[in-house]
């Protein structure tokens, strides 16, 4: 990855159309790296979720013609909630498998031009027609179905969910891109409207309009281009049956620094946790070499669409074992070391998770989270986030290998990809 | 969308929170304002109209057929593998772990919620009817759980994982899954 950019993810953007937003962002990657003409990209991969929000099929060649980038090769990548995701590999898999020695990634989504309930009939309408969005498609209920079996199996608490809230949004004070910048108490996360029991409204991330754009490259262009290139070592993508219900009660798929006599009673993934999650961080895992993600990856910016989920990641992930992902916040780990959120911490900052704010305050604009999210590490790794974010409060002291996740559904589609420092 | 759908939000945000209940119905605009001159055009407001748009789909049950035609007969049914005998609650015509063909069976009328939530909010679709509790049912014998709406309850509180529900049917079938809903038992 030689450059990224993102437009600031905003509730509404009235002003621009996706092409625009699009352009915002590909402008400030291409701004990153003036050594980077455009005859030197060689095609895009364009992502975004649903048709229904962009009123507009075929968008993806009306965003690669906006940014001047035909008659070379483009594609929409969809798959949910991991569009982005999807979409960074595929960018990854033009360059990797020699078809391209240089791809834009884009992706954008216009949340904004229906009101929020006919926004999560759009969502809910990525569940099971026949089965499951009849009976009351709505995904906040799905992802409260999930964590009140994961309370049941594992005893996590609200107020364990709350603190993801609260860390997610203090980070986000310091990232100009956020959508929603607040310090808050676990109190104030409780008492918050009751949208699905027992998420609340600051348990869950919101609609945005907004775009993302990564620039990819082989590793000689990428070195003509910037001296500070990120590496992708590592990718996964795992998938899961579409209908909760359908989900297997079987044993877990074991990570490297786990034994079968970890997890004699629990019952695998059932609907408390997300099997796609732990098979693409096992291949990603596998790809780059990682044997113990939590002492191995500095950093993680993954997909909180809701603090429930961010927890259950934690797990999947390997960062703790199945079951001890509540505690595990509630220690610290994924805190950030310096940043001061009013909680007693034991273990702070062992692993920063979502340093950005994530979507629960950075927003989620569908198509263009997963692109964020690597944009934002990218930014991580290269130490430049003082430069794009106009204060250095985020910048890890050593941000050499991050992970980024993505996710679909109710864990139907998820990416993990590693990043590192490539210089 | 019609006009009598749209706002059908109720923000219920109370205090220093609460706000006027938004709605996309606007004024008719037949004179914009134009400038003298064009070099401030960049600086307008943006146009935004309003954009209805209704489809009326032919949505096809297809292989699954059989399920809707069941409730609207008060029975419930699953499907299980014939070679490997994997037991669907939510059916489905081919099985999942070994690609072999399923067989229509009946469900017991009893279960157990598997997880639960309360919807406070929801999709346009469904927000007239919230709160409402939707259920993961499992059943002894099957394998896979089933969505359900769960009534006969206040609130969360008064529903627990691992509680009986008995299966109840709509007297006039909607062909909507919705035609079977559960009760504590």
């Amino acid at each position: 990855m030689v450059s990224g950019g993102v437009s600031k993810f905003a509730k509404a953007r009235p002003d621009a159309t996706f092409q625009k937003m699009v352009k915002e962002a590909f402008d400030y990657a291409l701004g990153d790296v003036p050594r980077l003409k455009p005859d030197t990209i060689d095609g895009s991969v364009g992502s975004y979720f649903s048709d229904h929000f962009t009123r507009q099929l075929m968008a993806g060649i009306m965003a690669t013609d906006y940014l001047g980038l035909c008659p070379k090769p483009n594609k929409r990548i969809e798959g949910g909630g991991a569009t982005g995701g999807l979409c960074f590999q595929s960018a990854w898999e033009s360059v990797a498998s020699g078809r391209m020695n240089c791809c834009v990634a884009f992706g954008f989504e216009t949340m904004s031009r229906v009101q929020t309930w006919k926004g999560n009939e759009f969502i809910a309408q990525a569940s099971d027609m026949n089965f499951d969005y009849p009976v009351g498609g709505f995904y906040s209920g799905y992802y409260a179905m999930m964590v009140n079996r994961h309370i049941h199996e594992f005893g996590t608490t609200v107020e364990q969910m709350a603190m993801v809230s609260v860390k997610n949004h203090r980070n986000a004070c310091f990232n100009p891109y956020a959508q929603k910048q607040k310090r808050l108490t676990v109190r104030e996360v409780r008492n918050s409207e009751m949208v699905a029991y027992p998420l609340t409204l600051l348990d869950i991330c919101v609609m945005s309009d907004g775009a993302a754009v990564c620039i990819l490259a082989d590793e000689k262009t990428a070195f003509r281009l910037t001296d500070k290139p990120v590496r992708i070592t590592g990718v996964g993508t795992g998938t899961d049956m579409m209908r909760m219900a359908d989900r297997p009660h079987g044993k877990v798929i074991l990570a490297p620094n786990e034994k079968e006599s970890d997890y004699r009673n629990v019952k695998y993934p059932g609907v408390h946790s997300f099997r796609a999650g732990r098979s693409a961080g096992l291949q990603a895992y596998k790809m780059a070499g990682i044997k113990d993600p939590l002492k191995e990856i500095d950093f993680i910016e993954l997909h909180d669409a809701y603090t429930s989920s961010e927890i259950q990641t934690y797990e999947d992930l390997a960062l703790c074992r199945y079951g001890e992902g509540g505690k595990f916040v509630e220690q610290g780990h994924p805190f950030m070391p310096r940043i001061d959120y009013g909680l007693k911490l034991k273990k702070k900052g062992t692993i920063p998770v979502n340093p950005s704010g994530g979507l629960i305050a950075c927003g989620h604009p569908v198509g263009a989270t997963g692109l964020m999210q690597a944009v934002f590490s990218f930014w991580q790794i290269q130490g430049s986030i003082r430069k794009h974010f106009g204060s250095g409060e985020l910048q890890l002291k050593k941000a050499n290998r991050g992970l980024i996740h993505s996710h679909a559904g109710t864990g139907t589609y998820v990416t993990v990809s590693i990043l590192e420092k490539g210089w | 969308m019609t006009n009598k759908r749209i706002g059908t939000a109720k923000p219920r945000l109370h205090g220093r929170n609460a706000k006027i209940e938004e709605v996309m119905t606007g004024a008719t605009v037949y004179n914009v304002p134009f400038p003298q001159e064009l070099g401030t055009l960049k600086e307008m407001s943006p146009i935004v109209i309003r954009h209805p748009y209704s489809v009326e789909y032919l949505h096809s049950y297809g292989q699954d057929s059989p399920f809707f035609a069941g409730i609207a007969n008060g029975r419930l049914l699953g499907t299980r593998c014939g070679r490997c005998r994997y037991t669907y609650a939510t059916p489905r015509l081919h099985c999942a772990n070994c690609g072999g063909e399923t067989d229509w069976t009946e469900l017991p009328r009893e279960g157990r919620v598997h997880t639960f939530t309360t919807c406070y909010y929801g999709s346009e679709e469904f927000l007239k009817e919230t709160p409402f509790h939707l259920i993961l049912v499992e059943f002894d014998g099957v394998d896979t759980l089933f969505l359900a709406r769960l009534i006969g309850v206040e609130g969360p509180e008064e529903i627990r994982i691992g509680m009986k529900v008995k299966s109840k049917f709509r007297r006039n079938s909607q062909l909507k899954p919705t035609d079977v809903y559960f009760v504590p038992s």
